[in-house]
């Protein structure tokens, strides 16, 4: 076993057997999933909505290369400067080097997964720059060290007196259980830091080819303020973020508010098309804005799996899903977890190392189901299963996926196995439960019921 | 090559290879989904509803304003915003306003008595920080969402409506839309190529559920946001 | 009519009352029913663990046993979903893939038979328990098989039917249960503590897959809940 898949078992195990977690985690979730029903059934055809969103993605992802071309020269015609990246290190290069010819010292950051996909606040803070995430979620889990145990809600595994604790600790604040107090704790730390910075840094949920223009979905205001008072500002974001029009966003807007987060809309949907124009009182002088590549050129060449592709980072998925609500966020060790990250993470990271992802699935569907762009996530799961059993099968279980089908496929065979398995559980509660039952994996929490004294196949043959 | 080429290069070489279409045989048991796009080009027909005529999208727009928590108040004209201010400022003891040269704006702060940051033609951000209000124009109202549609050019820039702590916003009846697809409509009538560097469609107060899925409001940005509707 | 009844392996093996029970509510419907004895196994393991080849070793012969009959019921949502639509995916490219569409198109599992097919809800079943149902993942997404079972169930007397507060699965997943079996286990923690809440003495269900997860998962913990196949609750007087 490699050591992602070691690092998975082990966190798994602590995770699934801490009722703690559990009970925080089925509460955090079964508040969102009430509100986000509630908001889905005021659609007059949610799934017509589904169907329409996975057509503008296909159209839009296998059709990339015109439509990032039309972003880039539209987001360029208004004086925006558009930097291309193959790799995660290019990006990190790209923008340190930005930083130190603007002499920037102090950067602001809102929300971007992506930035975590390529370590980019580690890369800064090397070159000696102080970053800073303004999104309270991300902010807290910076203080505490630690990626984002959720792409939509990254502290949700921290109850408020863990937050309260870090915020003593980390800002010098009183202690206090209130989260309003918590926030304005935040919010007042936060402050001082836009103001000061000198850089505003951010992600995109949209990219739109036709107008050239970044879309960026929030409720804090946050990202917003990154976008309105350091006079230099940065987006990074993964090349298959592009829609074709920017009426496409009348519904992607509301689709990924209500499943990311069950509301209707989220407080603010900014749409930004380069720097301060002539006339505008406010706004960055300089845009930039980074396309990462990073292996998703790898992910849309496997034509099967190319709609992986679509995914709009809602995070619905991971919210429906039952393993991630039992071994949570971090136990995947990935940016990107849930059903969709082990989807993604061996294209992006490595088949063979990441491969047990996929098989750490019961393949029950609810991700599929719950997608708004319809990506067909855990058949997904299934085809990765068989491209790495296909590229390094284990001897082991091939041979045992041979015997029996050697034996299943002899009737004769098969009712003698039947009847020497029958003779041999007598001996089972001798080691039923314990390491040297050959059955543990199964027996250690669960029984296993017996070979039955008149199978339905010896049944059916006493009948004729 | 540049690595604009390289990029661009890998994606025509990976698009060679023809993807299925969406809602094919495995993302539904039924067979493969008929094209919806194909049907209808605005998503206005799977959106949730709005009703026909103004009285009902102002019905809408108010159930929408009081579940995001944003205060409401509806006037027969414009110079009732007037009044409104003064009693906003007297309740939460405004010391000095933010506002941008609109005429709507500059009609219904006049005779308000208070210093003002215009944002227009540039500002100081700790001036601006420290009013109590920003009081702006906006492009549209959505009933659908309860959605305020602002822009660089049409709320005085980018940081008026979201760096105080109160964004007060000032509109006209015919500005209510029913729905998200009017709106963007009405953003590239409006704007045609020449759009302003900001556009945003701000619904409610800023919020976070950051901790333990609470909501909280003025995460970031205004805790509070009062829309003022004039009828006439 | 003469219905083909596939019985998977661990039906056979484990729970032929399952089996012994559709075979008596078909011929009380007045159907004759034949079990081909070489179709023992769609080759659900190997498929899922990503061995296609093994996989076909097995689902060949499956096919070529279940291929020539008018109608096929299957005892399990989960080997129906694999049969009715993953033999699609097996067998694309191969000789077998026309025989593996043609089977598809006349598979159903079990309750799915009763209701859409003969359009019987009312077996003349007696039951009087409180029970919950548990939607097989299989049955439920791949298949879409939902309302059937319910609908079957309403006509049995005695019976009340509480649902469970969340449609979640409970954590079976095949190989997954013993591959992962600590995440399989929180799962069915989950599932069971939800089908404890509706306080009903009997889960239900249409898979006996998952039923020999969670009546394991039961016994160990010593619960009085009790797990039991659709077809048994049907098969009642």
């Amino acid at each position: 076993m490699n050591t992602s898949a070691r690092q998975f078992k082990e966190q798994a195990t602590l995770l699934t057997q801490d009722l703690r977690h559990r009970q925080l985690i089925q509460t955090a979730i079964g508040k969102y999933e009430v509100v986000r029903d509630r908001v889905r059934s005021r659609y007059q055809d949610w799934n017509a909505a589904r169907q329409a969103a996975a057509e503008i993605k296909w159209e839009a992802v296998n059709h990339l290369d015109e439509h990032l071309t039309r972003f880039a020269t539209q987001l360029e015609a208004r004086g925006a400067k558009v930097h291309w990246a193959s790799t995660g290190a290019q990006a990190r290069e790209i923008i340190t080097n930005l930083l130190r010819e603007k002499q920037a010292r102090s950067i602001i950051k809102s929300k971007a997964m992506t930035s975590e996909e390529i370590h980019l606040n580690a890369a800064l803070e090397q070159a000696g720059f102080e970053v800073v995430e303004s999104d309270l979620g991300e902010f807290i889990v910076q203080l505490r060290k630690e990626p984002p145990y959720h792409i939509v809600f990254p502290a949700m595994h921290l109850t408020r007196h863990q937050i309260s604790e870090l915020f003593t600790r980390e800002l010098g604040s009183a202690p206090t259980a209130d989260p309003e107090e918590l926030t304005l704790i935040a919010r007042r730390v936060l402050r001082q830091k836009y103001v000061r910075a000198d850089v505003g840094f951010t992600g995109a949920n949209f990219a739109i080819a036709e107008t050239g223009m970044i879309s960026i979905t929030e409720n804090e205001g946050n990202a917003r303020l990154t976008a309105a008072l350091p006079q230099v500002m940065v987006t990074l974001l993964g090349i298959e973020k592009i829609l074709p029009r920017l009426e496409d966003l009348a519904l992607f807007l509301p689709m990924l508010a209500t499943v990311g987060a069950g509301q209707g809309l989220t407080c603010y949907n900014s749409f930004y098309g380069g720097p301060r124009r002539p006339g505008e009182p406010d706004g960055p002088e300089e845009y930039h804005v980074v396309l990462l590549d990073n292996r998703r050129t790898e992910l849309l060449a496997d034509a099967e799996q190319r709609d992986s592709l679509h995914c709009i980072r809602c995070g619905g998925c991971l919210n429906v899903c039952p393993i991630y609500r039992n071994v949570g966020g971090h136990s995947y060790g990935t940016t990107y977890s849930g059903p969709v990250g082990s989807v993604i993470t061996p294209h992006l990271r490595g088949l063979l190392e990441w491969k047990h992802l996929s098989y750490a699935s019961s393949l029950c569907g609810a991700c599929t189901d719950i997608c708004p762009v319809k990506i067909d996530l855990h058949h997904h799961l299934l085809q990765n299963r068989r491209n790495a059993s296909a590229s390094k099968p284990s001897r082991l279980e091939r041979l045992a996926f041979k015997v029996f089908a050697y034996v299943i496929n002899r009737p004769g065979c098969y009712a003698l196995v039947k009847k020497v398995g029958r003779m041999a559980q007598r001996l089972h509660p001798l080691v039923k439960g314990s390491r040297l039952d050959p059955a543990y994996a199964w027996t250690k929490t669960r029984d296993l019921p017996p070979i039955a004294k008149q199978t339905f196949k010896e049944y059916w043959s006493s009948r004729k | 090559m540049t690595e604009r080429e390289k990029i661009l290069g890998r994606i025509r070489e990976a698009l060679s290879v023809a993807a299925p279409r969406p809602g094919g045989a495995h993302a539904e048991s039924t067979p493969a989904a008929a094209s919806v796009m194909a049907q209808s080009s605005t998503p206005r027909s799977w959106l949730p509803k709005v009703g026909e005529g103004y009285a009902e999208r102002l019905e809408l727009f108010r159930q929408q304003s009081s579940d995001l928590k944003t205060e409401l108040r509806v006037v027969a004209s414009t110079g009732g915003f007037r009044d409104e201010l003064r009693r906003l400022r007297e309740s939460d003891g405004w010391k000095k306003i933010g506002a941008h040269a609109g005429t709507l704006v500059k009609g219904a702060i006049a005779d308000l008595g208070l210093p003002v940051c215009w944002t227009d033609s540039g500002y100081k951000v700790e001036e601006l920080e420290n009013c109590d209000a920003g009081i702006t124009e906006c492009d549209a109202l959505v009933a659908q969402t309860g959605s305020v549609l602002i822009t660089s050019r049409s709320a005085g820039g980018r940081a008026l409506s979201v760096l105080p702590p109160h964004h007060v916003v000032l509109a006209r009846r015919s500005q209510l839309l029913a729905d998200l697809p009017e709106a963007f409509a009405l953003i590239r009538q409006r704007y045609g190529t020449d759009y302003p560097s900001f556009i945003s469609f701000v619904t409610g107060p800023s919020r976070t559920g950051d901790i333990e899925r609470i909501l909280v409001l003025g995460a970031h940005g205004p805790r509070k946001l009062t829309i003022l509707l004039s009828e006439e | 009519m003469v219905v083909t009844l596939f019985i998977p392996c661990f039906v056979d093996m484990m729970y032929p009352r399952v089996g012994i029970s559709m075979v008596r509510i078909l011929e009380r419907l007045g159907h004759s029913v034949r079990c081909p004895e070489s179709a023992a196994c769609c080759g659900q393991p190997a498929f899922n663990s990503g061995y296609w080849d093994e996989a076909r070793t097995v689902a060949e012969k499956t096919l070529q046993a279940l291929a020539d009959s008018e109608v096929v019921v299957i005892a399990s949502g989960s080997c129906g979903a694999m049969i009715k639509k993953f033999y699609l995916d097996l067998f694309r490219g191969t000789p077998n893939e026309r025989a593996a569409a043609d089977l598809a198109g006349k598979c159903y599992e079990f309750s799915d038979f009763l209701v859409t097919r003969l359009g019987v809800t009312d077996l003349g079943a007696h039951f009087p328990a409180k029970v919950t149902f548990h939607d097989g993942c299989h049955g439920l997404r791949e298949l879409r098989i939902k309302s059937q079972p319910r609908k079957l169930l309403e006509k049995v007397r005695g019976v009340q039917l509480v649902e469970m507060a969340e449609e979640v699965c409970c954590g079976f997943g095949g190989t997954f249960a013993a591959k992962f079996p600590m995440i399989s286990t929180a799962m069915g923690e989950v599932k069971c503590s939800h089908a404890l809440a509706t306080g009903a003495e009997y889960i239900v269900s249409n898979d006996s897959s998952c039923l020999m997860h969670i009546q394991g998962l039961l016994d160990r913990q010593k619960s009085k809940l009790k797990t039991i196949h659709l077809a048994e609750v049907l098969a009642t007087t």
